[in-house]
């Protein structure tokens, strides 16, 4: 068991291209480390400068109270979890788990042990002496993971290890991963795409943007409070709301498309920096669930059309478009996800009863105490 | 409305008819060589032709071997053979491991530079070679075929190595890495065994190449004890006695080794020859 940690690490590749900026990250023991990011931001590239897959160019890499820089892989004591698995096909499942042992030169009753303990925590005891290939998608990950906890390292490594699993599985698998390193005490760094992952997953998420961090926190804080547009809207399903919006009668009101929403003594109490904003253009963030649905006309609401209604049981996400000006940030999504949506789009998400039906005008009216505020030059968050 | 056909009469059509054809078309000059092979000389050409050949006799096979010292051809083809088959997958191998996997500059020149050697015609090289051997005084040996064979026939090798290496995901050998495997062992125990079918494809195709060739052999080996099958096979008999008998008999006794090798590993050829393409 070990903590991580990075200071000021940089990767450059020969050609110039700066895939890891400038990062700095601890990761305590035992803590779960989830690296999240769209692609191409890094991510896993700083898992393979971790793993010593990757050559790191700048900073420091301490793993315990050792700096591996230019330490191989082997010598790390780390063991990785690779996204297509990479398991040796001509092997069986016990051979797999077994191959690092065996390579440690391990006496083999001690090797069969070790194998049969992790088999037995996964549930693979039945299939120790199949191939690979006779094993659906979740069984392969489980002899991945199997393969990594039976070194006992003193850190996992995962890259995307659930992104080829089906969704009802990922959800499952997510939770029997927790579990393990729960059990196994052993910090982890876990790379993803999916928002969802990082949220449920991590102790802590770091949030990767162009080979930068631009924010390390709680999955809960991250939530509420985003240092940045990239963050607030990256973190979040369906993501935030975010409109361009004019300050009026100094920061007293807000105004969003044609309609003015009073800002109340809250919302200065949580952002006291708003006020040096008077009278000018800001962005303004709105999560799908900080907005209510009220008749249409109500003061401090926004009009919105419903363009499509989507009824999840739970509750009810509207899809609505206004008169204001969304915001769209920039590698946050795929081109295919915004290559639809209207100007003025947005979500909300209400109780799931509301009688609400595409083509309805209504009003919907936002909670001035949790929304975000945007420098739109900066794109920093407004507190 | 189509009849449903039952019984035997469910294979009348058009596709296995014209399998059947193709299988005719090929397997028939075989079967004309074995049948051949064990009819006495007078049956040879009798007319009408017999298609089975009354009476059986070896003859044929005994005088390839005493007559004609059959044998000699034989073991000098085996070593010839599995000296270049072993030495073209060692170094094929390598190559195209280092090809498909390493970093490295202008590997697009050597693949290309490779191509163009495996299309060189025989006959425009075989010269050059001879007057090199010559000099360097290795005619009428083994190595005077072994060498220039696994020259000819590395190309082929490495661009189906690499190609099947390039199949390999690259984090297997990481993974390897990771678990503490040194650069040879992940080559040995994790790479190797995933590129099998490359090996014996690449194996089978040298083999058949190196066993058939006959213009160098002809051409740098004119000692008898070092003739390989098929000059030995063109050379027998005299200008007034062509022994066609014998030739045949000697011609199944070639094609045999081939004939099991192929056999064994078929479905290893065949995904090593598609491997890339369906590989996923």
């Amino acid at each position: 068991m070990a903590t991580i940690e990075m200071s000021n690490m940089k990767k450059r590749y020969p050609n110039g291209a700066d895939v890891i900026r400038d990062v700095s990250l601890s990761i305590a023991e035992g803590e779960f480390m989830v690296l999240v990011g769209p692609s191409g931001c890094g991510k896993t590239t700083l898992l393979r400068m971790i793993a010593g897959l990757e050559d790191i160019t700048g900073g420091d890499l301490m793993i315990g109270d050792r700096r591996v820089n230019d330490v191989s892989p082997k010598d790390r004591d780390i063991a990785m979890v690779f996204q297509n698995y990479a398991l040796y096909p001509h092997m069986s499942v016990r051979d797999n788990i077994g191959f690092a042992l065996k390579l440690r030169k391990t006496d083999d009753g001690e090797i069969k042990r070790k194998v049969e303990e992790a088999a037995e925590l996964l549930g693979l005891t039945p299939y120790l002496d199949t191939k690979p290939r006779q094993l659906s998608g979740g069984q392969r990950q489980r002899v991945a993971m199997g393969r990594a906890i039976v070194r006992e390292p003193s850190v996992f490594l995962m890259d995307e290890p659930l992104s080829n699993l089906d969704a009802k599985l990922r959800v499952k698998m997510r939770s029997e991963i927790l579990k393990i390193q729960r059990r196994l005490g052993v910090a982890t760094v876990y790379v993803t795409h999916d928002q969802t992952e990082a949220m449920t997953m991590g102790d802590r998420v770091a949030v990767l943007s162009k080979g930068d961090i631009l924010q390390c926190d709680t999955p809960q804080n991250l939530y509420d409070h985003p240092v940045d547009q990239f963050v607030a809207s990256f973190i979040g399903s369906p993501s935030i709301n975010m409109y361009s919006a004019q300050l009026s009668e100094g920061a007293k009101f807000l105004n969003i498309g044609g309609e003015s929403v009073e800002l109340t003594d809250v919302a200065h109490i949580s952002h006291p920096s708003l006020a040096s904003y008077a009278n000018s253009r800001i962005t303004v963030g709105i999560r799908p669930e900080d907005l209510e649905l009220v008749d249409k006309g109500t003061p401090n609401s926004i009009t919105a059309t419903v363009e499509l209604v989507e009824a999840l049981g739970s509750e009810l996400l509207v899809h609505f478009n206004t008169d204001a000006k969304a915001v769209v940030v920039e590698g946050v999504k795929d081109e295919e996800e915004t290559i639809l949506e209207a100007s003025g789009a947005g979500v909300a998400r209400i109780e799931p009863r509301a009688s609400v039906k595409a083509g309805d005008i209504i009003g919907l009216r936002p909670n001035p105490a949790v929304m975000h505020f945007f420098d739109v030059n900066t794109e920093l968050a407004i507190y | 409305m189509r009849v449903a056909r039952v019984g035997w009469r469910r294979y009348l059509n058009g596709v296995n008819f014209g399998v059947v054809v193709v299988i005719l078309f090929v397997m028939l000059p075989i079967y004309w060589l074995v049948i051949s092979s064990l009819k006495q000389p007078a049956a040879l050409g009798a007319t009408p032709p017999q298609f089975f050949p009354n009476p059986l006799s070896l003859t044929n096979y005994r005088d390839a071997f005493s007559t004609y010292g059959f044998g000699v051809y034989f073991r000098n083809s085996v070593v010839v053979t599995i000296a270049t088959t072993i030495l073209v997958l060692f170094f094929g191998s390598l190559a195209g491991y280092g090809l498909g996997r390493l970093p490295m500059r202008g590997k697009s020149t050597i693949l290309i530079t490779l191509l163009i050697i495996s299309l060189f015609p025989g006959i425009a090289v075989v010269p050059p070679l001879y007057l090199l051997e010559r000099t360097v005084g290795i005619l009428n040996s083994y190595q005077a075929l072994i060498i220039p064979y696994t020259a000819f026939n590395l190309p082929f090798a490495i661009w189906i190595l690499r190609n099947y290496f390039q199949g390999i995901p690259k984090e297997m050998e990481e993974t390897g890495r990771i678990d503490g495997a040194s650069p040879w062992r992940i080559y040995w125990s994790i790479v190797m065994p995933q590129a099998l079918p490359g090996l014996f494809t690449a194996g089978v195709f040298t083999f058949t190449a190196a066993w058939t060739e006959f213009l160098m052999a002809l051409t740098f080996n004119n000692s008898n004890s070092f003739r390989t099958i098929p000059v030995g096979i063109a050379l027998f008999g005299t200008p007034f006695n062509i022994p066609y008998g014998t030739i045949f008999a000697a011609s199944v006794v070639a094609v045999i080794p081939i004939g099991i090798l192929v056999f064994v590993f078929r479905k290893s050829v065949v995904s090593g020859l598609t491997s890339g393409s369906v590989k996923g």
